[in-house]
């Protein structure tokens, strides 16, 4: 058996499945005003904080949730969820990994995420986050010469309040849609990154979540600035273990770029998709977007979505700086009963702005995928251009790709390009492969590898490798 | 707006002499359409042009009764000159004449008083509207194996006796197995503030072809919706083409069911506006079956103020493999007033298909300009020939030469 094939069969079942045995404090379930007190008053937050809740909730309150998607699911009983959980030994968090609880190491070290900075060769520095709270940020001493600020969110809260007042709730203001205020009100921990002026970031930064307690949702709240000049590459990796409910999981993401910063943001997103019956598997609805405040940003968004039976995110750019750059490379790939409604939003205020659009779908199974995207060109927005292309591919008769896309322009300096086609793979192409000696599934795996090219190239190196690796398993079992 | 109506129904019901099934069912669309109202931007069908807002805003007083019993005289200098034709002369939204003088009296079934057969599946509150109060309701049925030897023209003419009126219509078709009908809806009036709402149903046979467009050219003030709905059996072909461009507001909406194997569906349009015009074109086209084909091509030239919008929409059930569907939208806007959007939509459920769409929008290339205007044209010439060469491909996908050179001469583009 070579490495490929072990690789295969040590993944053909969810390898993440496992859940991690260890003592737990949570929330009283349910959501009310009490429990977003009593979360913050766990992570000890200053008032303002508490005050940011507050008007979520309430806000929160008038709203309904929002069903105009494809993917429909039962209704989700927000009073009877866990809304804060946390391994016990992280209530007065460890100072050094050297006290973090040996289970949490372990589980890390399971999910091939070593967090003891001297295993670490590829140098990436890793925020874990399990369930509500983050546990370790590696390469902290490395980071702080630079002067780039990465630690968990409550962390940040902490030590850099200013930052985190100026900047929380500017790209998603706690007024958004249901889930992102939902999130307002109860975030619980997450990333913080802030990249000062004129350095580009010397390593990879990376978050790993992971939900293991049960009955419980993630909320996790991701801020990242780069101020001016500035670069960060930001990578983020999600597991859950194996159940039977299904758990939701909704995330706010928030980017800003100042004047000629970049930020790069690569998602494998990874979650339980619920077994071959469509049992169980994360709810996926995140809200993620960056604004590039500044002349000259860029924001990027990297996508490869193997997880969840539900996945309902549109990774999104608000384009206000002049010849700001936005762009968004997505592969998607459902399987037995997932079903994924993701794409992207473009919103073009500034002059020059430029967005490329890139999403890969493929729909095996019983699986339903919807690309849903908008391209809007501000009547601000002179000499914009904005190119999209979606391409579906189809494995099976029992499943459906969908493409809907939102074009409006109202510039007429502006071009707006548009193409998606929808296809299967061709008899022709499996033949010749198959004439040169692979067999079907390897035929498969090469053609689907081809199709996702454009997008697997914008990964940074050892997630690329990863997501080639999910790519074949997550169509597992679905040719012939 | 919905005591009003109310009134209006009364007074409607009171100068016919409908039956007590008849006017039940009336009374049903009735109260469906003052439960919802004129559509707005709150339903997706309608997000980029809000019609309810629209009619709010220009239409103060809108009435939908309307007098049936006066005749109106024909002024036939408005008729189309240069092309023999077979006509129906609405005016008013009264049938003044059926004229089938070209075609052979045997092979063509006019009735009148058919059944209300409803059951759409894209139902909206304006076809609910037009359930309540259409007065008369004509169905025309082309016979086994004949084929219309004349285009029909369907006149839509409106003189100055009305004013802020609604006007429903609805016609039904029939196409027997291997017939063929040409079938030209003509708009032309000079009236303000009306609000135009007509119904199609085409039962399109084996083998059958229709080819159906509609042409709204001379500009006006009014307010339009017409809804196609067609059904296609095996072999049997269908096209399309609208010219959207005289009337201040235009939608529309053509819901095809591809229903027999072999079965195509082509839907060309042009968008030409001025002035703070709205124009909006939306197809659903359903994939029912093996082995059907769907073509669209939507072209835009938008001026001033104005704003367009195409939502187009390909099914493909999971029993209809082999599909071919294609969709393409392109628009050029003139002015920085002007605005275009665009939902080119997918929905597919069966692998074996080939089916794309593409859209793109921009401004005129100032190359070719600069090119044409090197050869000696000025920029208002020159701008001409490239929009012209523009939307003559649409026009170009016409299949009728006779009626192609007519569409031709009227937008004043030569060979």
């Amino acid at each position: 058996m070579d490495t490929r094939e072990k690789d295969i069969e040590n993944l053909k079942d969810y390898k993440y499945g496992f859940s991690t045995d260890i003592e737990n404090i949570r929330a009283p379930k349910g959501l009310n005003e009490d429990v977003i007190k009593f979360i913050s008053n766990i992570k000890k937050e200053p008032k303002w904080m508490l005050e940011f809740r507050l008007k979520a909730y309430e806000r929160f309150k008038l709203l309904k949730e929002p069903d105009w998607q494809k993917p429909k699911f039962p209704k989700i009983d927000y009073q009877d969820l866990y809304y804060y959980s946390a391994p016990k030994s992280m209530k007065d968090k460890p100072k050094s990994l050297d006290e973090l609880d040996p289970k949490l190491l372990e589980t890390y070290k399971k999910l091939g995420i070593p967090l003891q900075e001297q295993a670490r060769l590829n140098g990436i520095a890793v925020d874990a986050v399990f369930d509500s709270v983050s546990v370790a940020t590696t390469f902290k001493g490395e980071l702080t010469k630079h002067g780039i600020i990465f630690c968990s969110m409550s962390e940040a809260i902490q030590k850099h309040p200013d930052l985190v007042k100026k900047y929380l709730g500017t790209v998603i203001p706690t007024t958004d849609h249901f889930f992102a205020t939902l999130n307002s009100a109860v975030f619980t921990d997450g990333s913080f990154v802030y990249i000062p002026e004129g350095v580009r970031c010397p390593m990879e930064l990376s978050t790993y979540f992971r939900i293991n307690a049960s009955e419980t949702g993630q909320f996790e709240r991701t801020l990242i600035i780069a101020d001016k000049g500035s670069y960060v590459s930001y990578l983020e990796g999600c597991t859950a273990p194996m159940r039977d409910e299904n758990q939701l999981h909704a995330a706010n993401v928030e980017l800003i770029a100042l004047d000629d910063a970049e930020i790069k943001y690569s998602t494998v997103q990874n979650w339980y998709p619920g077994d071959e019956n469509g049992k169980g598997g994360i709810y996926n609805f995140v809200t993620k977007r960056g604004l590039c405040k500044g002349k000259n940003s860029k924001i990027s968004w990297t996508q490869v979505e193997t997880g969840s039976a539900i996945t309902w995110k549109y990774p999104s750019c608000i384009l206000r700086g002049d010849n700001s750059i936005g762009e968004f490379y997505s592969i998607a790939i459902t399987n037995n009963h997932q079903k994924a409604d993701t794409g992207t939003k473009m919103i073009h205020l500034g002059k020059n702005t430029k967005s490329k659009i890139i999403s890969k779908g493929i729909s095996a199974g019983f699986s339903d995928m919807t690309y849903r995207g908008l391209v809007d060109i501000n009547s601000k927005a002179k000499n914009s251009s904005n190119y999209t292309q979606c391409d579906s591919l189809l494995m099976g008769n029992r499943c459906g790709a969908h493409t809907v896309p939102y074009i409006k322009n109202k510039n007429f300096d502006s071009n707006i390009a548009h193409e998606a086609t929808t296809s299967k793979i061709s008899e022709e192409q499996l033949h010749y492969c198959q004439q040169r000696g692979l067999n079907a599934e390897e035929a498969v795996g090469l053609i689907v590898n081809g199709f996702c090219k454009e997008v697997l190239q914008q990964l940074p190196m050892e997630f690329a490798v990863e997501a080639q690796k999910l790519v074949g398993i997550s169509l597992e079992g679905s040719v012939g | 707006m919905s005591e009003k109506i109310k009134i209006d129904f009364e007074k409607t019901v009171k100068m016919s002499n409908f039956s007590e099934k008849e006017l039940n069912t009336k009374k049903f669309h009735l109260n469906k359409f003052i439960e919802s109202g004129f559509p707005n931007r709150k339903l997706e069908n309608w997000k980029f042009i809000d019609l309810s807002k629209i009619i709010r805003e220009n239409i103060e007083d809108l009435s939908f009764y309307n007098d049936q019993s006066i005749t109106n005289s024909i002024d036939t200098s408005s008729l189309i000159d240069g092309l023999e034709h077979n006509k129906i002369i609405f005016i008013n939204g009264r049938i003044e004449k059926i004229d089938f003088s070209y075609e052979d009296k045997n092979q063509i079934e006019i009735y009148d008083d058919v059944l209300i057969n409803d059951s759409f599946e894209n139902s909206n509150s304006l076809i609910n509207l037009n359930n309540a109060f259409r007065n008369k309701y004509y169905k025309i049925l082309v016979k086994k194996n004949y084929s219309i030897k004349k285009p029909l023209i369907i006149y839509h003419f409106a003189n100055e006796k009305i004013n802020s009126k609604n006007i429903n219509l609805r016609l039904d078709f029939e196409l027997e197995q291997n017939s063929s009908l040409k079938l030209i809806d003509y708009f032309s009036d000079k009236t303000v503030k009306n609000f135009t709402n007509i119904v199609y149903n085409f039962d399109l046979k084996t083998y059958s072809i229709l080819k159906n467009f509609k042409i709204d050219k001379s500009s006006n003030k009014n307010f339009r919706y017409s809804f196609n709905n067609i059904e296609q059996e095996k072999n049997s072909i269908s096209e399309t083409f609208i010219l959207s461009s005289g009337s201040n507001y235009f939608k529309n909406e053509i819901n095809c069911n591809l229903k027999g194997e072999y079965s195509s569906a082509f839907v060309n349009g042009i968008f030409s506006l001025r002035d703070g015009q709205q124009h909006e074109i939306r197809t659903t086209i359903n994939h029912l079956v093996e082995n059907t084909k769907s073509y669209q091509l939507i072209k835009s030239v938008l001026g001033k103020n104005t704003k367009a919008a195409y939502q187009g929409r390909i099914y493909v059930d999971s029993k209809a493999q082999k599909t071919d569907g294609y969709q393409l939208s392109k628009a050029i806007l003139l002015d920085e007033s002007s605005e275009f959007n665009a939902k080119p939509e997918l929905e597919i459920y069966a692998d074996d298909v080939k089916c794309s769409h593409g859209s793109a929008s921009g401004s005129l290339n100032e190359n070719s300009i600069f090119y044409l205007m090197s050869r000696g044209l000025n920029y208002k010439q020159a701008k001409e020939l490239l929009i012209n060469g523009f939307l003559l491909d649409v026009i170009e996908k016409i299949t009728d030469s006779e009626i192609k050179n007519l569409i031709k001469n009227m937008i004043g583009l030569k060979e």
